[in-house]
Parts: structure tokens; sequence; C-alpha cells
């Protein structure tokens, strides 16, 4: 019965990575780069909601939308501002520009919500699923963080592959020349990837602190890693490698920690990914590279 | 070349917008430093105003700098903020009772970030500024790494919250709160001494001093009392979201009691996963779980019946702790937490230590430390966290730890 | 000096450099101009230009990105620190601190040995994930090790300092998270420059060497470099050790100027490796002395901004965001020659003038 309860504790904390990982993998897989600055937005998506909700005492869905806007338009500003200018620079610099923004996110956070740790009122107000006499609990949120995730995944999946935009990424993220040659907007293109990521970063948010209800400017920096690996886990760019990934890494995570040793459960899930990543260099539904001589 | 041209323009365009992004901030910095400024001197006005004979004094007698280190920044900001807050009002409140000696007092907090290397370049930047003692640092390992330079300085150091024993092995450094074995010994011994449980479960933080550290001595004390450890749960600095795990182990253990040697900041968040998972349990903590009611928009009713051991209760009704509190959510707009508490009496047992030895402004550091190293001794301060506290050479403090249970939301003495 | 290639020139100018700066901050601290806050910086500058330019070994070099040099520093901080404190009071201080380095720099390079020889296997960013992930690792058991010393010989635990079964007059070594307390002072400016120089003759030497040209070669076309017969993983491994090695060295400096060392998430975390990372992309990927310079100018920038209190982390974000764009946007890269050559062009005109 332990093992059933952590089992499901370990999914509820894997489908927080998961949708943080869509997130993550959307960016990567289209725009090409590490978006370290992701887990700062989606801190800055529980702060919107927090203060929407605690403090202006709006309808919690209300709450989600304006906190999803918020994060659209924080998203497209970082693009526009720190990553674009970089465009057709190295990587690296682009990927330590996104560590300034995250610093920088952080350190608003920190100067406008002050240090303290805020609890987070959670917004799934569901019931709780009780089994066998209340022996084995599901919460609410971990039930709707899975769905939701499921639907984001799919939905993710559809717009790119159907969507004529949706398109367009998929050329932009094979090739930015040749897109821009066949009359694609580059930039716009980029620019609706990092809104959808950005929205999606707020909804992880939301999602994230009901579950975890703590909100501190520094929130979203260990969760943003850990679905980093997972992302990374479940062959990154890959939207449904990006769910799997998030889910294995929780319950990977939860198991070691409650038979092996709480103390090196990070150790345990590192040292994992590590081996998944030597049997399948690219993750586990990574696209192999083909290389051209 | 027009392409060249439009290119040029838009780059000197963005330069421009970063100059002006630049600009914006700096000038929102200054703003910030004359709004300070003019606070400080408003408040000196003030001062001046209310005793006219004492003003007078304060001019003759100088400043006495008081440097402080901790977290400002990082996620260990909430502490040193806190310490920095507490620190500062004392320093306010003897300010406008005329200073220490005539002088006036001024404190510099620095940002150490929880890294040891920043904390010594915190303690030399001080140094740099004419600090005379430190009021640092606010926690354990920054505290012992400082420590090794104030010895070779000989400058006077207080740490209010540094608990790790080592702390204080240098003869120059001092403690305001309990040590983490005094506190993992006397958690035991009450649990045991009053019944609370025969089936104890720890969780603790592997990766933290202090909470490893009261872990260590609760459990070699437990070997003498009347109950048994059925689980010991740890977590790290980077896993400290999720404690299903180990709520469930004390679950299945069969745990009547949880001991909690953490941080209020974690502790919330288990005290909500054991009443989402149906875990009814007593909860038992040190002084590290004060402040879990003030956390904003924290459900407190999932805190009832939680006991703790603290020196300090927000919501106590002494004058000293109501008009401190007051005087903190007025000026920063939250309840004080233990670290405000230590801030604050650090302060002013620099300044009881500091009006014993007759400190005067024109002392060097190193007079001053020595000094103050004797007059530590023979003390006793009546502060937030403790009454007639005083020191012996080692550095410990000796006060009472006292062990309150949440009711109704508040604290309760037990 | 005209027989002199370009490239030993150039070297040469980079020890002149290390060499003028350490002459004159001398000079500086003896005629009493230095602040103690830069005093105290001058043994972390060591320490961060040491790592900056073993991290440029694996990313310029090389070619591969590397999150996790921050694990090779505490392995050589934390094995270094070990051996110092276990015989504190048995070696002459010059001698032990001697060893310290070569056994840190060696546990490094054993390390960075056994992680190379998977990691290396892999590609781009999944190979900087592997080594974030090692690094982590390491970060996570060295929080765990708890190690002690007494009459009976070497305790050793991974639970907790209870299950050592120590005596009384045993010493701990290390204390789970509370690391290493107590490890002799024994880093200093003077050493720390030397060390500097070391490194900078191990890694210009390599640079120039067959094996480093073997490893460039390998950056640039690693097709191309396999099908004229140079073998991949040898070299790659050769420069991945060399580079852990190195960082291990600056750990054994980190270690030996603090009295008390912890494996924290600041300081040998992802976020030091990130940091060592901004240090050689901001001083230029493969050049060697801008890793220097960057390594000295982003340590100093954060103290240096101490006066500025609350905004003083936020300032340096924006500072660093913007120093990005201003090195690496095409745009800026473009505008800068533009006012080069204005400004040369102007010369030219007072001169004609």
């Amino acid at each position: 019965m332990s093992f059933i309860a952590h089992l499901i504790n370990g999914i509820s904390l894997g489908s927080v990575y998961a949708l943080i990982a869509l997130g993550y993998t959307m960016v990567y897989g289209i725009a090409k780069m590490l978006n370290f600055a992701h887990g700062d937005v989606i801190m800055i998506g529980g702060y919107v909601v927090f203060v929407t909700v605690s403090s202006m005492g709006l309808n919690p869905l209300l709450a989600i939308v304006i906190s999803m806007a918020v994060c659209t338009v924080l998203g497209v500003t970082i693009e526009r501002v720190a990553y674009k200018p970089l465009r057709g620079a190295s990587p690296l610099a682009v990927l330590i520009t996104a560590i300034g923004v995250s610093y920088f996110l952080q350190n608003i956070a920190l100067l406008v919500f002050g240090s303290d740790t805020k609890a987070f009122t959670n917004v799934v107000t569901l019931p709780n699923l009780e089994l066998f006499d209340g022996q084995l609990v599901i919460k609410s949120v971990t039930i709707v963080t899975v769905v939701v995730s499921i639907i984001i995944m799919v939905g993710l999946t559809l717009f790119v592959k159907k969507t004529k935009i949706g398109r367009a990424m998929t050329a932009v993220s094979e090739d930015k020349g040749a897109a821009q040659l066949m009359g694609i907007n580059v930039n716009g293109t980029i620019a609706v990837t990092f809104a959808i990521g950005s929205a999606l970063a707020a909804i992880a948010g939301v999602l994230l602190c009901s579950a975890y209800p703590s909100l501190t400017p520094y929130t979203g920096s260990m969760p943003g890693i850990k679905a980093f690996v997972a992302a990374v886990f479940g062959g990154i760019g890959s939207i449904p490698g990006a769910f799997i990934g998030g889910i294995l890494l929780g319950v990977i995570e939860n198991l070691s920690k409650a038979y092996i040793s709480s103390q090196l459960a990070d150790a345990i899930v590192f040292g994992i990914l590590i081996i998944v990543l030597l049997v399948k260099p690219t993750g586990l539904l990574g696209k192999k590279i083909q290389e051209k001589v | 070349m027009k392409k060249k041209m439009l290119s040029l323009v838009l780059a000197g365009a963005m330069t421009a917008a970063v100059l002006t992004g630049c600009g914006s901030s700096a000038s929102t910095t200054s703003d910030a430093a004359t709004e300070t400024a003019a606070e400080t001197t408003e408040e000196a006005a003030g001062t001046e105003e209310s005793a006219d004979a004492e003003a007078s004094a304060e001019t003759s007698g100088g400043t006495f700098k008081i440097g402080g280190i901790g977290p400002l920044t990082g996620g260990a900001a909430v502490y040193g903020n806190a310490a920095m807050n507490g620190s500062q009002i004392a320093v306010d409140e003897i300010n406008a009772a005329g200073g220490i000696n005539g002088m006036t007092v001024e404190l510099n907090f620095q940002d150490d970030e929880l890294d040891a290397e920043k904390s010594v370049n915190a303690y030399n930047a001080l140094k740099d500024w004419g600090a005379q003692v430190l009021d640092g640092c606010v926690t354990s390992a920054c505290s012992i790494a400082v420590s090794d330079k104030t010895a070779q300085d000989q400058m006077f150091q207080i740490t209010p919250s540094g608990s790790a024993v080592e702390c204080v092995a240098n003869d120059n450094a001092f403690r305001i709160c309990f040590s983490d074995p005094n506190q993992g010994i006397a958690s035991a011994q009450y649990i045991g001494e009053n019944g609370l449980a025969t089936k104890v479960a720890v969780i603790y933080d592997s990766s933290d001093v202090y909470s490893s550290g009261i872990y260590e001595k609760f459990v070699a004390e437990a070997a003498n009392q009347p109950f048994e450890i059925v689980a010991a749960g740890a977590f790290t600095a980077d896993n400290k979201t999720d404690f299903s795990v180990q709520l469930q182990q004390a679950k299945d253990a069969g745990a009547d009691l949880v001991f909690l040697p953490i941080y209020y900041t974690e502790a919330s968040l288990i005290l909500t996963q054991a009443a989402d998972m149906g875990f009814d349990v007593a909860f038992f903590g040190c002084d590290g779980l004060d402040g879990i009611l003030n956390v904003e928009n924290f459900d407190a009713t999932l805190a009832e019946g939680v006991m703790l051991l603290t020196p300090f209760a927000a919501d106590a009704t002494d004058d000293l702790t109501v008009k401190f509190v007051s005087a903190y959510q007025e000026k920063y707009g939250e309840t004080p937490n233990q670290f405000a508490a230590d801030g604050y009496d650090t302060i002013y047992t620099i300044k009881a230590a500091a009006e014993k030895a007759g400190i005067t402004a024109d002392m060097s550091t190193e007079e001053i430390c020595a000094a103050l190293k004797a007059a530590m001794t023979e003390i006793s301060v009546d502060g937030l966290t403790g009454e007639g506290i005083t020191w012996d050479a080692s550095g410990e403090p000796t006060k009472a730890p006292k062990a309150v249970v949440i009711k109704d939301g508040a604290y309760t003495a037990m | 000096m005209k027989k002199l290639s370009k490239t030993t020139k150039n070297n040469l100018i980079t020890y002149g450099m290390v060499i003028l700066a350490y002459i004159i901050v001398q000079i500086l601290v003896a005629t009493g101009h230095v602040s103690s806050l830069v005093q105290g910086l001058l043994v972390p500058f060591c320490t961060y230009v040491i790592v900056a330019i073993a991290l440029n070994l694996t990313v310029g070099i090389l070619g591969e990105l590397s999150l996790g040099h921050a694990g090779f520093m505490c392995v050589g901080a934390f094995t270094s620190a070990v051996f110092s404190l276990a015989f504190k009071d048995a070696l002459p201080g010059g001698l032990r601190f001697f060893i310290a380095i070569l056994i840190g720099a060696a546990a490094a390079a054993l390390v960075g040995f056994l992680v190379g020889i998977p990691v290396l296997r892999l590609r781009g960013d999944y190979l900087a994930i592997v080594t974030l992930a090692f690094g982590e690792i390491i970060k996570n058991i060295i929080n765990a090790l708890y190690l002690g010393v007494d009459s009976n010989g070497i305790h050793f635990s991974m639970k907790d300092a209870m299950s050592l079964n120590m005596e009384p007059d045993g010493l701990m070594l290390i204390k789970g998270a509370q690391g290493v307390t107590g490890t002799p002072h024994d880093s200093n400016f003077t050493v720390g420059v030397i060390l500097i120089l070391v490194t900078l003759f191990i890694v210009l030497n390599f640079i120039n060497s067959r094996t480093g040209r073997a490893v460039m070669s390998i950056r640039d076309n690693r097709i191309a470099a396999e099908s004229v017969g140079i073998n991949i993983t040898k070299y790659k491994l050769i420069a991945f050790t060399v580079s852990a090695s190195l960082a291990g060295v600056a750990g054994v400096l980190y270690a030996h100027n603090l009295s008390t060392l912890n494996a924290l998430p600041k300081n040998f975390g992802y976020n030091m490796s990130i940091m060592i990372l901004v240090f050689v992309v901001l001083g230029g990927i493969g050049n060697i002395r801008g890793s220097i310079i960057a390594a000295v100018l982003l340590t100093l920038l954060p103290e240096v901004l101490r006066g500025l209190s609350d905004y003083r982390m936020l300032i340096y974000a924006i500072v660093l965001i913007v120093m990005m764009i201003f090195n690496w946007s095409p745009n800026a890269i473009f505008f800068r020659k533009r006012l080069a050559q204005r400004f040369l062009g102007n010369k030219k005109a007072e001169k004609e003038a």
C-alpha cells in the first residue's frame, strides 16, 4: 500500500515537472535555446495569481487568465529585449543572457514582494479522491495537473503539426535561413513561440504553487532545473517526451527517496539521467540527429 | 548603404535605450538613497528636538559603527532581512534615546548570499567602512568563516543566530541564540519528560547545519528518554518542496509525534501536505519554527496543536515585545520572526556591554574588542528572546527555552 | 623580439599582464592604497581566474559545453581540505600546502577522467546537461558524507555523524552539510599568482602543442579529424582531464582561503558552474586573456555595487545582460566597428589638418 502511495506522490510531483518541461521543450525545440529564465517566469506567474486572488480577491480562474496574459507579455518582452539582439551570435551567449534574465526576475521579485514566504491558496478547490477508506489519498490538484498536462501536450502536438503557424515553427527550428527564404517571418514565429511558452509557464506556476503552496522569489529555479532535466530525459524538443520525462523523473525521485536514501535522491535521479543518455544519447523520444559530412 | 545606415540607427537607438535604461535605474537608486537619507535626517532632527541636552552629547560623542552581515538575497534572504530589520529597529530606538554613551549608532548591513566567501568579502567591505563591532553573521557557516577573520583583526563579534558550536570558538565571538546541541537535547528531554509521545519521527534538512546539528543531538539524547525514534527522513536544499515520502514513512511507522528541527518555510509545506494526506499527528519544533503563523496567507488552522521550543513569540504581551512588534510592523509591514528578535537583542547586547565597558568613539577596534569581551561576562540583558540573559567567556548565552503550543492561531505557554 | 612568432608574443603579453598586475598590487598594498575589501578579494580573484582558464580549455579549445566545473572544484577543495586538516600539525605549512595542491589536482583529474569517459561520447546540449548532472551528484554526495579519523583508523558514513561510532579523541574531517571546519589558512595572493602562471603555462603550451592542435581539429571538424586518423576519444579525454585538474587546483585555493568549507548550491552547485561559464563567454570563447579579465571584473562587480544595497543584484543582472548584448550581438559588433572606424578616421583627419 505504501508503495502505491509513494508512486502516486511521485506522479503528483512528476506532473508538475511535466507541465514545466512542456514549456521548456517548446522554446528549445523551436528557438534552439536553453531558456534558463523559464523557471522564473513560472515564479512571476505564481506571484500574479497570489496578488490577484489573495490581495484583490478575484476569482481564481480570472486570475489565471490575467497571469497568463502578464507572463505572455513578459515572455515576449524578454525575447525582444534580451534574446533577439543576440540572434546569430553563439548559442552560449544567449544561454548566459538567459541566466542574466533569470537573476533579474528573481531580484525584481525580491524587491517587489519581499523575501518572506507567501502561502499560496490552492486554486483547485475540488475534493481529494480517497480510496480504501482514506488509506490512499489522491490530491485533486494532482488529477488536475495530470489532466492539464495531457491536454496541453495533445494541444501543442496538434498545433505544431496542423496549423500554419505551427508548421512555420517546425520550419524555423529546422533551418532559419531556408524558412526565411520561404517567406516565413522568423522573428514573428519565435516571438509566438515565446508567447506560448510563457503562457504555459503561467499555468505551470499556478499548479506548482497549488501543489506546493509556498511562494518565494526563488520558487521557480529548482523546479525549473528539474523540469529541464525532465525535458532532456524525454528527448528535448519532443513534446510527448517532455510529458513522459516529467512523470518518470517525479516517480524515480520519490521512489528513490522512499527506498534508497532521501539524502541522495538527487544524486540518484541525475545518475539515472546519465545512464539513460548514455544508452539513448538523445533522450527517450528524441530524434536521432543525422550527421552530414 | 541604406541598410547599413538603418542598422546603424537601430544600433544607436538600442544603445540609447540601454543607456537610458541604465540611467533610469540609476536614478531610482539615487532616489531611494535620497529618500533614506531624508528619513535619517528627519529622524535625527526628531531626536534633537526631543532631547536637546542629549543631542549635544551626541555630537560630542561621535559615532559608533556596527557592521552586520547576513543573506539579503538568495534562498535564505528571509532570515538575513529579518535580522537586519530587527537590528535596525534597535539602532533607531537607541539613537532616539541618545545613543550609546552619547555616541550615535550607525548600522551597515551587508549581503553575503549565504556564501562563506561572500561573507568574508562583506566583512572586508565593512572594515573599509570603519565598522567597530560586528553583528553577524546570521548563518552558521558564514559566521565561522568570518570569525576566523575577526579573531585575526581582534574585532568584537556577536552573532544573532549562528547556532553551530564552532561559531563562538574564538574568544572574541559571542551569540544570542541557542546552540544546536542545546536545542536538540532540550527538545528530546521536553518530549520525554512530558510524555508527549512514544514513537517519534524526525524530518530534517540534512544539507543545513542548523537542522542536522539539532537532529544529531536529539537522536543521541533520545536514547536516554522513554520514546523511540521510528523514522528519520532527511531532505536537502534542492529537494524541499515535496515531503510526501518523509510523511508517508512517518505514517507507516506509526509515529505519534513528528519532530521538525527545521525552519518555518519548509514546515508550512509539511503541515499542508500532512493535512492533505490525512495524517493526523502532533508536531514538535524548535526556534526555527517560529514565524509559521506569520507566513502570509497561511492557513493557521493547520498549525493548530503544533508545539515548539522558542525563545521568542511575536504575540507575547510583555511591553518589550509589543513595542517591538508594532514598530516592526509599522516600518516593514511584516510580523517579525525570531531572527528579527535575535537581531534586535544583538544590538541591545552590544549596547549593554559597551556601556558597561565605557566604550568611546576614539577607541581602536582592538581596544573595543578587549573591553567588550570582558564586559560580556558581567552583563545581564532582558531581551526579546529571554530575560536576564548572561554569557560566560565561551560565548554561549544562558537562557531558558520556552515551550509553547499553538492554540486558536496563537502561542500559548505549555 | 622579431624572431618570436605571433603566438609566443601573444602568450608573453598574457604572462606579462599577470606579473605586472601582481607587481602593481603588491606595491599598492605595501604603500597602503588597497582597501581591505580588495585585499580580501585577491585570493578569490586567483581562484576564479584559474577556474575560468580551466573551463576555457574545455569550452574554447575542446569546443564542448561543461556545466559541471564547480563539481571538479568541489572535489579539489574537499580532498585537499581533508588532507590539510588531517596533517595540520604533522607537516610544516609550505610543504603541506604543496602536497594539498597536488592531491586536489590529482583527485579532480581522476574524477574528470572518470566523468569524461561516458560524458564525452555525447554532443552539444546533452553533454552540457550530463556534466551539470555530475556536478550536482558530486555536491549531493559530499553533503551526505561523514568522515572521521580516530585511534581506530578512518571512519566513514553516508548517513549521519552518529553512525561513525567515533572514539571521543577522534577528529571529524567532513561533517555532512557542515563540511570541513578549521582548514588552515594557507592560500595567499603570491601563491595564487604563481598558480595562475603555472595554469597559464600548462594551458598555453597545451594549445600550441601537437595534442592541442589535434584537440582543436576535433572542435572544428570532428569528422575530418577522425578521417585523418586522430583518436577522438583520447584527445578529448586528455583535454577534459587537464581542465578538470586545473579546476581542482582552483578548489584547493578556495578551500585554504576560508576556515569553513561547505558544498552549497551557491558555491559548488550549477549556479557556480554557470558563473564560471559567464567568465569564459564574456571574456571571449577560446580567449584565455579575456577569461582572466572577465573573471576579475565579474568577481569585483558585485562587491563594488555593495553601496547600492537592495538594488545590488538587480543592477548586477542588468549589467550582465547589457555586457552580453554589447559583446556578442551582431548589431553591436557592427556598431562598435563603425565607431572605431570613425574614431580612427577622425584621427587621420586630425593628422592631415
